[in-house]
């Protein structure tokens, strides 16, 4: 493959951010419209060649023994610090890569039509694409990166274009502080994500350059995957704190997904995030950006495994937060805050998948499943998303006590987003169900407490999200609609709806293990009964259960409610997680910690800046005689000056 | 003699065989083709920028070792040639008005013969080459300062030049005469550099290198010996200050780099390594003092231009790679000068306004010339992710690698001055967006050949830095 596509899929989206960012202004809303649309449909067709090449070409550049190869379509040196730290700018081709490919180029093309129809009316249009062409540009790079520190700018671009879709009806306050708080939460978690890169590189470097850490960047992910005998070997010369340097610099790399991937304690940040404009959230909120968390772990696994104890703090932490978000997800009121939190349950779910996974445990399938439930959640979940977007166009609120009965307004709406629902939930012959299988299989395969954590999981997912399908589908009519009946969205929130439902009912026929494994080996699928059978039946219990509880008004949800005022409140609440926020950073940081630091600001920095301005300005005007304009000075100066210079120099040399 | 020797000073006959056809062209041709000259004049020179990129250089020595174009001199060249093409096109507008259109002819053999002179300063391997290169360098500059002959501040400018660019000449010329008295009678450069650690440990030698340095560094406006540049710089018409600030100071800059690393290569730290801390740190700091009181730009960009040259001659210290990312910087500053320099000339072109507080509100009448002057600014000041920020990291780093801790000194006092260049650049940047207030000058559209150069300085400027390969064709070109 020549570099062209690769280069071609990276620069379009962000011409088109430019296009659309500079030239939008003086556009009409249909032509930014259709031009972003029209380009993001091209990158789409591109994207598809590059991945499909890849997986199924054949050829013995991408597959070599049925082993699928890493190669570098291209990797040209961006700057050079010393000789081995070396950032490099490339296109990474291999198969998680390239299945994120096509995850982000077909969410966003949904998104980009869906946003037709949902922001017609909205102001600054054209910057919501241009916005949407960033995003998108971002998050290629970040999957594509060659190296860790491309990942990194990536990563933080990706940050900056969620920070701006958050805030995008910037004139809600609500939306502004949600913007704030994700850019910030995110961003603290970079710094340690930094810091875990500085420090694996910096023992990398340290390498001799002739030995097998030597010839490429140390920020490499081909080199330090492929070596992680020698990363280790190279980082054994201390420890800290009990722990290997190499599990310090993978644990702290982590901690900066753990920010992206909105896991506990970092978690807070996306459900405000919700303030958002919904196709936004459906893309970076639930199937593109949040997941780089998942991501990250996957592209650095060798790393993770032989990094003792990272792996067990990944499911530890996964665990839970997938059991936590799933509890809060119950609670909830706002359809969008319950798909938030589902997704951080979710995204927690592939975490724990990528925690268990060891190679001799069934050739390591939980980082194939967990790869698996990325692709397929990012369709259903767009999907539910996407669904929730054409409620609210619909009803104009976010609760869904404001909804109610809407499978007789809303048909195409109702199918889909119950399609989505069953995949989530994961009854077959939907996606969630494969991928959730596998999962879970790989789960007890560890550890049997994993499994059965991860099954109670699993059949609290599946609760809420029929306990929101049926309170918006079923329960009662709610008596505003006699005003103002909802109705279906237009064709182009339709289209994107029926086409992810349709995905989601058959993507869990793909046979992902012949295309993404942990060592790129090809790996047969098969259920395991003995898994299989129980998650079925605790989802179907699950359902119905909730079915009892909502499928037509009554007063029991009330009744548990007042019965368990503590606990509804707390899981309402989100256990009061942001109040502890709160209290830490308003009265713990700011008042103990800020206050010295913002004297210390005021007067020793501002101040030191304040003196040398005051020192250049008193300096500047005594020398200003210097420049009297009279020739004779200037030679005078000239000549004592040259002679200064060379009795400055004798003297020093004496 | 060998006759084809002249084969290896490719650069140098180009420009030579430009600088004939335009005379030629000047000369002969008609009144009614005269009107051509200037499209004639910078598309021939911009074919001649083309053909330096590409010809290839020779490593060898040629008349006896006096003269040598290997690939970092011809990439010197050719930074060089891209400075004065993007002159040409600002200049463009001036040479048509009605009191220079007469003779444009002169101004561009003029700034031609003067190019010659800095090919030979940067080629020259001998003492006596490079003065001629010097002095054919530094003349008709006076004739180019002096070049707007109805006013007075331009004479006044040409006579300070004239009368200091003398005297600095006759000082270089004593240095020289002690170096040539300790090389045993030679003065090529390899000769010098074998023989002059004879006379090691006297203070002859010190006065005979300070002196040196004192004549080369009148070029660059080193302090103390910049006393000269705001008022010439002022006083000239905005072309040649242009021209001044960036062409002539980056071929004064090549030259002293090869100079002092060939000839005095063995003295460094002996002797020289002493005089350039006190240069530089006097240079930067005393640039950037004088800068922040200036209201006039062209005496502003003067003291800023003085202050980058302290900058550049970082580059000294530090070896090859000190020559790469010295190479870099100039042509880093090339560009962000010349695109402040374009919007300056612009301006004082359509309304005649040159202060800095006639850009009060510019942004609302010109917002495409207040754009390319911001981020003219942040590139000179060094904020990333501009060409600036690249440049002025790559000198320090270069700089700091060599390990030694009064380098780290040197770059800390570097690093302060930034701070005050900073406050200076962004009072023009302040001036244009923030300060409230009517704008003084009207909304006009600028000549095409003026947008032509604003446009290469802005891509220049933002992408010269995020794109590595230009400083990767420095490195390739000093170290091979």
């Amino acid at each position: 493959m020549g570099i062209t596509l690769p280069v071609l899929i990276l620069a379009l989206p962000f011409a088109m951010f430019l296009i659309l960012g500079i030239g939008g202004v003086k556009m009409s809303r249909k032509l930014a419209g259709v031009l972003g649309i029209c380009a993001n449909g091209a990158l789409l067709a591109m994207s598809y060649t590059v991945a499909f090449t890849y997986f199924f070409s054949g050829e013995t550049a991408y597959i070599i023994d049925g082993v699928r190869q890493q190669l570098q379509l291209f990797d040209v040196t961006w700057m050079a610090f010393t000789e081995r730290l070396v950032v490099n700018i490339g296109f990474l081709l291999d198969p998680i890569s390239a299945m994120m490919l096509i995850v982000i180029t077909t969410i966003s093309f949904m998104v980009h039509l869906y946003s037709w129809g949902y922001m017609e009316h909205e102001p600054g249009f054209q910057r919501y694409y241009a916005f949407l062409s960033l995003f998108t540009f971002s998050m290629l790079g970040l999957v594509v990166a060659t190296n860790i520190f491309q990942m990194y700018i990536f990563w933080e671009l990706v940050g900056v274009s969620s920070y701006l879709l958050i805030g995008f009806f910037y004139k809600l306050p609500s939306a502004v502080s949600a913007s704030k708080k994700a850019f910030i939460v995110t961003r603290f978690a970079d710094l340690f994500m930094l810091i875990g890169i500085l420090v694996l590189s910096y023992y990398v470097s340290q390498t001799p350059a002739d030995g097998p850490l030597g010839g490429a960047s140390a920020f490499n992910f081909i080199m330090l995957n492929n070596n992680s005998a020698n990363v280790l070997e190279s980082t054994l010369c201390g420890t800290f704190m009990g722990g290997s340097i190499l599990s310090w610099a993978m644990v702290f790399i982590f901690v900066g997904g753990m920010g992206k991937s909105a896991m506990l304690p970092l978690h807070i940040w996306l459900p405000d995030a919700m303030e958002g404009p919904t196709p936004v959230s459906a893309l970076i909120h639930a199937a593109t950006m949040v997941v780089a968390g998942v991501y990250l772990v996957a592209r650095f696994f060798p790393l993770y495994l032989i990094a003792d104890g990272s792996l067990l703090f990944i499911t530890v932490v996964g665990a839970i937060t997938a059991f936590y978000a799933a509890v809060v997800a119950c609670c909830q009121i706002d359809i969008k805050r319950i798909l938030a939190f589902s997704t951080i349950s979710q995204i927690a779910f592939m975490m724990v998948s990528l925690g268990v996974t060891r190679p001799e445990l069934h050739e390591g399938m939980g980082y194939m499943a967990s790869m698996f439930h990325l692709f397929t959640h990012a369709m259903f979940k767009a999907l539910l998303f996407l669904g929730a977007g054409a409620l609210i166009h619909a009803v104009h609120s976010n609760n869904y006590t404001a909804m109610g009965g809407m499978r007789k307004y809303m048909p195409v709406t109702h199918w889909t987003f119950l399609i989505g629902c069953l995949a989530i939930a994961g009854i077959p012959p939907f996606s969630g169900f494969f991928s959730k299988d596998e999962m879970l299989t790989a789960m007890y395969a560890n550890s049997p407490l994993w499994g059965a954590w991860m099954t109670m999981v699993a059949a609290l997912t599946a609760f809420y999200m029929f306990r929101m399908y049926f309170r918006v589908f079923w329960w009662e009519e709610n008596p505003h609609y006699k005003d103002h009946t909802p109705h279906d969205a237009p064709w182009q929130m339709s289209v994107p709806l029926i086409f992810l439902a349709a995905v989601s009912c058959v993507a869990g026929f793909i046979p992902f293990g012949e295309f993404v494994t942990w060592d790129r080996a090809p790996y047969h699928i098969h259920l395991d009964m003995s898994v299989a059978i129980p998650s079925i039946c605790v989802a179907v219990v699950a359902i119905a259960f909730a079915a009892w509880l909502y499928a037509k008004k009554n007063e029991k949800p009330s009744k548990m409610k007042v019965a368990m005022p503590v606990l509804w409140e707390a899981a309402h609440r989100r256990f009061y997680w942001d109040e502890i926020y709160m209290f830490v950073t308003h009265k713990i940081i700011f008042n103990g910690i800020c206050r010295g630091i913002a004297w210390f600001d005021r007067h020793i920095i501002d101040g030191t800046m304040d003196g040398l301005a005051a020192v250049t300005q008193f300096a500047s005007a005594k020398i200003k005689g210097m420049q009297s304009g009279n020739v004779q000075t200037y030679v005078i100066w000239y000549f004592f000056g040259a002679l200064l210079l060379a009795a400055i120099t004798w003297i020093c040399l004496l | 003699m060998d006759y084809s020797q002249f084969g290896a000073m490719l650069p140098e006959l180009i420009i030579l065989g430009v600088f004939l056809l335009v005379f030629l062209y000047d000369t002969f041709g008609c009144d009614c083709s005269k009107k051509f000259l200037t499209p004639f004049t910078t598309v021939l020179f911009g074919l001649a920028t083309v053909a330096i990129w590409l010809i290839p250089s020779y490593d060898e020595y040629i008349f006896g070792g006096m003269y040598v174009n290997d690939t970092a001199c011809q990439a010197m060249k050719a930074i060089l040639n891209v400075g004065v093409f993007i002159v040409f096109l600002q200049s463009a507008k001036w040479t048509e008005s009605d009191e220079v259109a007469i003779r444009k002819g002169e101004f561009y053999e003029l700034i031609l013969v003067t190019l010659f002179g800095m090919y030979l300063m940067i080629s020259a391997r001998h003492f006596l080459l490079f003065v001629i290169g010097l002095e054919s360098a530094s003349l008709p500059l006076a004739a180019l300062v002096a070049f707007n002959k109805k006013h007075y501040e331009s004479h006044e400018a040409a006579a300070k030049y004239i009368l200091t660019a003398v005297f600095s000449s006759a000082i270089l010329m004593m240095g020289l005469s002690f170096v040539y008295a300790f090389s045993g009678g030679s003065l090529y450069f390899s000769d010098i550099c074998s023989n002059i650690v004879n006379g090691r440990g006297t203070g002859l030698l010190v006065v005979a290198l300070a002196f040196v340095l004192a004549g080369i560094g009148f070029k660059l406006s080193l302090v103390p010996f910049h006393l000269w540049t705001a008022d010439v710089y002022q006083g000239a018409p905005t072309a040649i200050t242009s021209y001044l600030s960036v062409i002539s100071k980056g071929a004064a800059a090549f030259a002293f780099f090869v100079i002092f690393a060939q000839a005095f290569g063995t003295l460094y730290s002996e002797v020289w390594e002493w005089m350039m801390y006190a240069v530089i740190i006097a240079t930067i700091t005393v640039g950037n003092l004088f800068a922040i009181r200036q209201r006039n730009m062209k005496r502003f960009m003067a003291f800023s231009s003085i202050s980058q040259a302290g900058y550049i001659m970082l580059g000294v210290m530090a070896g090859g790679i000190g020559l790469a990312s010295m190479m870099y910087y100039i042509f880093v500053y090339i560009v962000s000068n010349l695109g402040a320099f374009a919007v300056i000339s612009s301006i004082e072109n359509n309304s005649g306004k040159l202060s800095m507080d006639d850009y009060t509100g510019l942004h609302k009448t010109n917002p495409w010339l207040s754009f390319a002057m911001t981020l003219a600014m942040f590139s000179l000041a060094g904020i990333p992710p501009f060409a600036g920020f690249f440049s002025k990291i790559l000198i320090f780093t270069a700089v700091t690698s060599t390990g030694s801790t009064a380098l780290y000194m040197l770059v800390l006092v570097a690093l302060i001055n930034t701070i005050i260049s900073l406050y200076y650049y962004l009072l023009v940047v302040k001036a244009i967006w923030i300060t409230p207030g009517e704008s003084a000058i009207a909304n006009y559209r600028s000549a095409c050949s003026e947008r032509i150069a604003l446009w290469l300085c802005v891509a220049g400027i933002i992408f010269f830095g995020i794109v590595p390969f230009i400083y990767e064709y420095c490195v390739k070109a000093v170290i091979g």
